[in-house]
């Protein structure tokens, strides 16, 4: 018996929206480009489609643009703004230093094209102020982008209030909602957002599509040239089932929010409960501010990739934030940014819960978790050079 | 294809040798809790056999796995012998680690040497510098 509790990384995908898929694969499978009539109806599920995520969001569907997932929305969405901003002799970007890589990478590559970039102290509960951002603000910046719920320790920042100061300082602000959408609700007018960036997977839609919404003014930037697909914004002969299996996806996802949050925010605190009883372990980010199904710890004296594998030996699909899973040099960089040391990011676990988790999976991963790190523990130099007191506990 | 060799996982899984050797005759300690892998390795030397070795590891799969047949291939073997292990013939012995797992195979071949050279030096017994080069800088985070 399998339990998947890595729903951060990707989501099963929802009966809804693989039924959404077919018939765009079967029998509807024409380009939306083409003039005849399989085209057309294609084109007609596109521009349907548009019109949902649209109203969803609390958009236009003008403003809607398909993308092949996250990672390319915020590729865009920073790019343009920056475009944007040198045109104006603007080229400072305001951020945290906890983003997803696809922000950060793209951050890392302007300040070598002469941008300079500030990235904001998360603080140890992960999460910045408005304020913070207010301060940041100077007449050379062009773009403000902080992640709305991040996807290792799951804290929600404020988004609203954020975007009311980007708004007033006339900055744009962009937010990668990877995580959020679908999870948490969202309205792009209401919370202040000129852009964000969504991924279709995240909430048991498919792989490999997402989109980037950009507030109607906002002239975008090519990362893809070719076609006129996406009003010339994006080219390339448009993923139609995906978008058509994302749509569904997000309204399914959005019309059952309200019990889905209910009752992942309850397995979600059962599960911090149960594991804070193992000693010198301590959940990752704010407890208020935090997503639904995301569950971030960190235990002294162990490893995260070990961790992870004994686990899956006892049928349990987790995440951690250690190098040797992170395929880095480092442990997660969101670990040290919320102030983390490196031994102890290498001991950290994340399970995301998701809408299929039931409260017997929560009891049984548990168990399976406290096993694991006593026996880790018990074959850890670290642990014994904590436990005779030659080395110092982090977590008390 | 999975991450490790089903050797690998054996070993990770059902690791041989793990604990502490009270009364060691040589103990070594290896690599560094930031890099996020820590190896010991402890010795127990009768008439110039490995009569005995324990580890304990701080570190990934492959980290536990390296250790645990590194004591292996070296448990009832002359000293000399011991002496000889190489970090090629653990990852060779555990049918090969993934390219970035191999600095795990060197830290066990350098546990190992460690402890020997603490057993050389509480016991007086003379031996060549040029057997026990520095431990090579951490490949990480240069520590």
């Amino acid at each position: 018996m399998r339990i998947y509790a890595d729903n951060a990384a990707t989501t099963k995908m929802s009966q809804t929206a693989i039924q959404a898929m077919l018939p765009y694969m079967e029998t509807i499978y024409g380009n939306p480009s083409s003039l005849h009539s399989v085209g057309q109806e294609a084109k007609e599920a596109l521009n349907d489609a548009r019109e949902r995520v649209a109203k969803v969001l609390g958009a236009t569907a003008r403003e809607i643009y398909f993308t092949s997932g996250g990672s390319e929305a915020d590729n865009q969405a920073i790019r343009s703004a920056a475009v944007l901003g040198k045109r104006k002799g603007k080229t400072h970007i305001i951020s945290t230093a906890f983003e997803h890589h696809a922000v950060l990478h793209t951050l890392k590559k302007l300040e070598k094209e002469g941008f300079t970039v500030t990235y904001l102290d998360v603080h140890a509960n992960g999460l910045v102020t408005p304020e913070q951002v207010a301060e940041a603000i100077t007449p050379e910046t062009c773009l403000v982008t902080i992640m709305f719920a991040n996807n290792e320790i799951g804290t929600i920042q404020p988004i609203r209030e954020i975007g009311a100061v980007c708004r007033k300082a006339g900055v744009l602000f962009h937010t990668d909602a990877v995580q959020a959408v679908g999870h948490l609700p969202i309205n792009v007018v209401e919370d202040n957002i000129d852009m964000l960036s969504l991924s279709a997977h995240k909430f048991h839609g498919p792989k490999g599509v997402g989109v980037l919404y950009a507030k109607r003014g906002i002239i975008l930037t090519n990362l893809i040239e070719g076609g006129a697909q996406e009003r010339g914004k994006r080219a390339g002969t448009e993923n139609i089932p995906g978008i058509m299996g994302m749509t569904a996806a997000l309204e399914e996802a959005v019309a059952e929010m309200p019990e889905t949050a209910a009752r992942l925010t309850k397995l979600r605190d059962r599960l911090i409960e149960g594991l804070s009883e193992i000693p010198h372990g301590e959940v990752n980010g704010d407890l208020e501010h935090r997503l639904p199904g995301n569950v971030s710890f960190c235990f002294e004296g162990i490893e995260g990739e070990s961790l992870l594998l004994l686990l899956d030996d006892k049928g349990i699909c987790a995440s951690s934030g250690s190098a040797c899973t992170s395929g880095s040099l480092d442990p997660s960089h969101v670990l040290l940014a919320i102030g983390r040391p490196h031994e102890v990011a290498h001991g950290s676990l994340r399970l995301s819960l998701g809408k299929d988790n039931t409260a017997e999976e929560v009891e049984q991963i548990i168990v399976s978790v406290k096993e694991v790190v006593e026996y880790l523990r018990n074959m850890s130099p670290v642990w014994r050079d904590l436990m005779n007191g030659k080395r110092q506990f982090v977590i008390k | 294809m999975a991450l490790y060799s089903e050797k690998v996982m054996d070993h990770f899984r059902n690791p041989r040798n793990v604990g502490v050797i009270e009364d060691a005759d040589g103990v070594g300690e290896v690599g560094n809790a930031k890099c996020g892998d820590i190896m010991k390795i402890y010795l127990k030397i009768k008439d110039d056999v490995i009569d005995d070795v324990k580890f304990e590891t701080f570190g990934c799969g492959s980290a536990i796995a390296s250790s645990s047949m590194a004591t292996e291939l070296i448990k009832g073997k002359p000293v000399s012998e011991a002496m000889k292990l190489t970090n090629q013939a653990v990852t060779e012995a555990l049918d090969g680690l993934p390219a970035h797992k191999l600095h795990c195979s060197v830290l066990a071949e350098e546990a190992i040497r460690a402890a020997m050279k603490d057993y050389y030096d509480r016991h007086g017994i003379a031996y060549d510098e040029s057997q026990f080069p520095a431990a090579h800088d951490c490949d990480h985070c240069g520590v």
